[in-house]
């Protein structure tokens, strides 16, 4: 198992945020987190990067405990986190965001950048431009590729769809396929259970802190309770 | 009238002040980029350069007259052993006055206190250990006039002060546009908790800031002290004006820093020939208190807290 978390108790203060959570995410598998506003999913990714640190269970990646890491300690694992609201840089060029996405390497990036001008030409046009002034959708994928700068193994994703028109979603979400069919594990949060269900091998529903279902995507997308919360479809017989 | 005969003069040992402010105001920019917050304990790292330039040229020197080649070996040596002094303080005032608090998440004042209170136990510590009058520095070079500009005579003394300082600020300015630290710095300025997520250590970034800010702040030390000698207060009055001139060109942003002290330092020497040196404190800090007034982020700052 790539990444494993079991009985994860994160507090704000003394408020619990996560109240016992238990997931999994294997070896190449993209897998969906979903939940509504609040819920706890963006506290789950903070706590596997060493943003947030429990008060109960573990967070382990390759059977080893991470979860009293710092974040550039977790970064230097392998794990690579695209925030929610992309925070970008925003007075650094499209360059420098990238190359502080690999901030932790050496030698030449000349392939990386090239990777991720392949998978997003846009950036590759707006190279010198400063990061602050690329529209919504070309600062979410200035943060995955700056993500992807590090090569990561684990690529966590913070509601990439966020607040993006339709056509921009479509796109993203086919290279995050793309991202995984070249081998990067993907554990991806997001409140659009649809398309991320339609993506995803395996998901989690997250209420309140708590893990209230788990299973294959496709029996996820077709389960009516998931719907009726998160596809906006009203629940049966009402 | 007195203004125009004296123009050039003032101008002259303006920007010889200016420089030195700029040196120094680059030490309360880069810090307050990464940490928002005024190190105001960063007179003393200018006083520690002094001092340690002051040794190290006391040692190297000795009762020798340096001259020639020579002469720009110990200037190099005092800007470097003024500069590591200085750095060295630096250091140890993150450490020991801020990172501490920082663990415990202080509230803002704590760490004003906390600077007030490093600021005074060094300066009087320097007072105790190395005496109550100023001290001078062992010259590196003979100080004469050189060449007059427009009836203006420039000195020795001010050529070293331009090339020195010159040389630092284009030096610190591509480090942090280029190297690796540099971007570093300017991450946890920009957005600290994500450059975490990229793997910046925080507190290493910060400590590195406080360095490359007490390089600077101490070789301007020794520039200083050339002047004037080196003595447990001396750092004062310089560091409060390079603060001026910091907030001046835009708190938060390194050239802005440059320009603010240049400006400064030309702003506060004009007016001498005129009406006297005693308004030369009082324009400096009526211009703080203008631009804290009219233009709080300052001349290139875009808006307060957020420009590096
Ligand atoms: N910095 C914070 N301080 C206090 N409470 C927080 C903080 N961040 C999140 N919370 C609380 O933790 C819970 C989970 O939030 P979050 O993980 O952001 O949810 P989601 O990403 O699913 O919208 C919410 O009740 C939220 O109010
Ligand atoms: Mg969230």
């Amino acid at each position: 198992m790539l990444l494993e978390i079991e009985d994860l108790e994160v507090c704000y203060g003394s408020i619990p945020a996560l109240k016992g959570i238990d997931l999994e995410v294997d070896e190449r598998e993209i897998v969906a987190l979903l939940g509504a506003n609040g819920a706890g999913k963006t506290t789950t990714l903070r706590t596997i990067s060493g943003l947030c640190h429990p008060s109960r269970g573990f967070v382990a990646l390759d059977g080893e405990r991470i979860d009293h890491l710092g974040p550039h300690e977790v970064a230097g694992r392998g794990i690579g986190h695209v925030p929610e609201g992309r925070r970008i840089f925003p007075r650094m060029s499209v360059q420098e965001n990238l190359e502080m996405g690999a901030y932790r390497r050496r030698g030449s990036l000349r392939d990386d950048f090239e990777r991720v001008f392949g998978l997003f030409p846009v950036l590759g046009d707006r190279r010198r431009q400063v990061g602050g002034t690329l529209s919504g959708g070309e600062q979410q994928m200035l943060a995955i590729g700056r993500a992807l700068m590090s090569g990561p193994r684990l690529l966590l994703l913070d509601e990439p769809s966020m607040g993006l028109a339709p056509l921009i979603v479509r796109d993203i979400f086919s290279i995050i396929g793309q991202i995984r069919e070249e081998g990067t594990t993907i554990l991806l949060v997001e409140q659009n259970a649809t398309q991320a269900l339609r993506l995803a091998d395996r998901g989690y529903v997250i209420e309140n802190g708590r893990i209230v279902m788990a299973d294959e995507a496709s029996r996820l997308l077709a389960d009516e309770r998931v719907r009726a919360a998160y596809l906006g479809e009203a629940p049966p017989g009402s | 009238m007195c203004f125009t005969q004296n123009f050039w003069n003032f101008l002259v040992s303006g920007l010889a002040d200016g420089f030195l402010y700029a040196l120094v105001a680059i030490g309360y920019t880069l810090v307050y980029g990464v940490l928002q917050l005024i190190n105001f304990a960063h007179s003393e790292v200018f006083m520690s350069g002094g001092f340690a330039s002051l040794f190290i040229l006391q040692a190297a020197i000795g009762s020798s007259q340096p001259h020639g080649i020579a002469s720009v070996g110990f200037v190099a040596l005092g800007v470097v052993g003024g500069g590591i002094g200085g750095a060295l303080v630096a250091y140890l005032l993150e450490r020991v006055a801020y990172r501490p608090l920082r663990r415990r998440n202080a509230p803002r004042l704590a760490f004003l206190i906390s600077a007030i209170g490093a600021s005074y136990f060094l300066y009087n510590l320097a007072g105790k250990e190395f005496g109550r009058n100023a001290l001078e520095i062992p010259s590196p070079f003979v100080n004469g006039p050189v060449f007059t500009i427009f009836g203006a005579t420039v000195q020795t003394y001010y050529i070293v002060i331009a090339i020195a300082a010159m040389a630092m600020l284009v030096l610190v300015d591509r480090v942090v546009a280029m190297t690796k630290l540099g971007k570093g710095i300017r991450a946890v300025a920009q957005d600290a908790e994500t450059a975490s997520l990229m793997g910046v250590n925080i507190d290493r970034v910060i400590a590195q800031t406080f360095v490359l800010g007490g390089l600077l702040g101490g070789a301007a030390g020794f520039l200083f002290g050339l002047n004037a000698g080196v003595v447990y207060t001396m750092g004062f009055t310089p560091a409060l004006k390079a603060f001026t001139a910091a907030v001046l060109g835009g708190i938060g942003n390194i050239r802005g820093a440059m320009l603010g002290g240049l400006l400064l330092g030309i702003a506060e020497n004009l007016p001498v020939g005129c009406v006297g040196t005693q308004w030369r404190d009082v324009v400096a800090f009526g211009i703080l208190v203008v631009v804290l007034i009219f233009r709080p982020r300052g001349i290139l700052g875009e808006q307060l807290g957020r420009a590096a």
